[in-house]
């Protein structure tokens, strides 16, 4: 028996038990104080033109969500208007098409810090993703802080992406990266990472969720460990975003990254909030246009947040449609939406389990909607080209957290990740398929 | 489904399950890793050589049908043939996987024809090619690690 157990929203859970569990996911009413709105799921995937094509012969099932989600029609007209109707360039021209690029750019800065609910507007810099927000914390802030000896903490679940940058300030700064370790279920063993925890430890960086195991970390109690120690906090949170909540202040995390693309919106723009005071005392990262006030040969003045870590034109159309699909998120409700598929991670879970030969890698007590899965006897990239021919997307191999599958002890594992248009539906057919896979190899 | 039978075929299957020269080897003159980071599999061919003849090959380590069942029958496919005779099989297998067989009668393909069916797979080529390359390497006398991405 899996240990998946509710989600700590019990506010809005507790009410809920397991009506859901036997009702058509096409409609589910989620009874609460806060929500009272009945997921109208019909209406959201008529949202997201691109579940309407047909894939190999078959309808599309799409469950790589925690690769990249697909795209609500809100944001490609989005983009479709800016480069029909507002194109130019940003903070330059003084012509009308130049101001209302750069107010519908700053707009978006606003969206997205009421988004995260950061104190302030100058929190918000825009970078091309997740990765990109936590190279510049490791290069900028890290280059001017971290020195010999001291000690950078990540665990041992983390995405490529915020293992390599720190391993590479560390071996510039003669730095020590040390690993949080992660017990059989694929919870982190905390009290391991509270006895690490000493004043050569300058940064914690750890996600927010893990995007192979679907774990959810507990952040406020790492990031509350973290400052008592005087150690600095990131949050990767490619895969927090897309499905919770976040506020930033309540957290009280130092940086947090995430993704435009796995939050329904553009690939190539992301978001890296940082407190304003850390930022500021931060040297700037890239060189270029929109990062200076002045340019002379013998000397540069910097510009003011968050410009100085913006150098060159910015992905303008990326920002602005990254600030439509927050807005199609929220419009939904965060809350909603964890709700939604915190009911479709049971499902699902419960239909894996009833495959023989199936397990599943990471049974965290808390988890975002994936679910890594070996099949006994088939290698997962079969799996994937077999489920493929169904039409139906999932990821196989080690999803860039290659410590993770060494940890686990597997070459590889299939990912099931669910978005807010999946429905129970989808996840039979992914059983219905997993079982023609067993039926290619018996 | 038909498709799939066509690429997991019987062959493909029992070798999968049933891997040939599935050991290591004390004696190999050769020994090299291939790997594919995107799927993970990785193995390691060893190769025994009389001067220009291939003696002996074998293998260990671990991956999808594909490659493995491709390594398995690569190794029963050229053992006891010349250096020159094994490329010449791997370009024959190369154009079989690609789709590119016009001209290849079965007598050229043997038992390499059970891999007709990954050219309507484009992402398993670099599956099936794994020990292919990795035993080109092993036989210009790269011991590094080879990568099929």
């Amino acid at each position: 028996m899996t240990n998946v157990k509710t989600r700590t929203m019990s506010d809005e859970r507790g009410t809920m038990n397991d009506e859901s569990l036997d009702e058509p996911s096409s409609f589910i009413v989620h009874r609460s104080s806060l929500i009272d709105r009945p997921y109208d799921i019909q209406k959201i995937r008529s949202d997201f033109p691109i579940l309407k094509r047909p894939a190999r012969g078959k309808d599309l099932v799409y469950l790589d969500n925690a690769a990249t989600t697909q795209k609500p029609q809100q944001v490609i007209d989005r983009i479709v208007r800016y480069y029909t109707q507002e194109n130019s360039n940003v903070h330059r021209g003084v012509h009308y098409l130049s101001e209302v690029a750069t107010k519908h750019y700053e707009d978006a800065r606003v969206d997205v810090q009421r988004f995260l609910n950061a104190r302030d507007v100058k929190e918000i810099v825009f970078t091309r993703g997740t990765t990109e927000g936590i190279n510049l914390v490791a290069q900028s802030w890290g280059r001017a802080n971290v020195r010999e000896g001291d000690e950078i903490v990540i665990s041992a679940i983390e995405h490529h992406s915020n293992i390599v940058p720190w391993q590479m300030l560390c071996a510039e700064k003669g730095a020590t990266l040390r690993i949080i370790p992660v017990d059989d279920q694929g919870d982190l063993l905390l009290d391991e990472y509270e006895r690490m925890l000493n004043p050569r430890v300058k940064l914690v960086a750890v996600g927010h969720a893990s995007n192979a195991l679907g774990t959810i970390n507990p952040i406020r109690r790492i990031i509350a460990a973290a400052h008592a120690n005087g150690s600095l906090v990131l949050i990767d949170g490619a895969q927090g975003v897309p499905h919770m909540r976040v506020d930033v202040q309540s957290l009280g995390c130092d940086f947090y990254a995430f993704s435009g693309h796995k939050v329904y919106g553009p690939t190539g723009v992301g978001v890296l909030y940082g407190r304003e005071a850390l930022l500021d005392a931060m040297p700037p990262w890239q060189g270029g246009g929109d990062m200076i006030l002045s340019v002379s040969f013998e000397k540069t003045t910097y510009n003011a947040l968050p410009y100085k870590f913006e150098a060159g034109t910015p992905n303008i159309a990326g920002v602005v449609g990254l600030a439509a699909a927050l807005d199609y998120v929220s419009s939904i409700g965060l809350d909603h939406i964890a709700a939604y598929e915190h009911d479709l991670l049971l499902y699902v879970t419960r239909r894996l389990q009833e495959i023989d030969g199936l397990r599943i890698i990471g049974t965290a007590r808390e988890k975002a909607a994936v679910v890594s899965f070996v099949l006994q006897g088939v290698h997962p990239h079969d799996i994937g080209t077999i489920l493929d021919q169904e039409g139906i997307a999932v990821r196989t191999g080690h999803h860039c957290a290659q410590p993770l599958m060494l940890r686990y002890n597997v070459p590889a594992t299939g990912r099931a990740s669910f978005g807010l248009y999946n429905t129970k539906e989808e996840a039979d057919a992914l059983v219905a398929g997993l079982h023609k896979v067993i039926e290619v190899f018996k | 489904m038909s498709d799939l039978r066509e690429l997991y075929q019987q062959v493909i299957l029992d070798h999968n399950k049933n891997p040939r020269n599935f050991h290591e080897m004390a004696d190999a003159d050769r020994r090299v890793e291939g790997y594919n980071p995107l799927c993970g599999d990785h193995y390691t061919f060893f190769v025994r050589l009389d001067g220009d003849t291939i003696k002996d090959v074998s293998f260990t380590g671990s991956g999808c049908a594909i490659s493995k069942a491709s390594a398995s029958v690569m190794s029963s496919t050229v053992k006891g043939k010349s250096k020159d005779e094994a490329e010449s099989l791997f370009e024959t297998f190369h154009r079989l996987v690609t789709g590119d067989a016009s001209g290849l009668s079965a007598a050229d393909l043997g038992r390499l024809a059970a891999f007709s069916g990954v050219s309507e797979f484009p992402a398993r080529v670099k599956c099936a090619t794994l020990a292919w390359h990795t035993l080109r390497s092993a036989l210009q006398g790269t011991e590094e690690k080879v990568s099929t991405e």
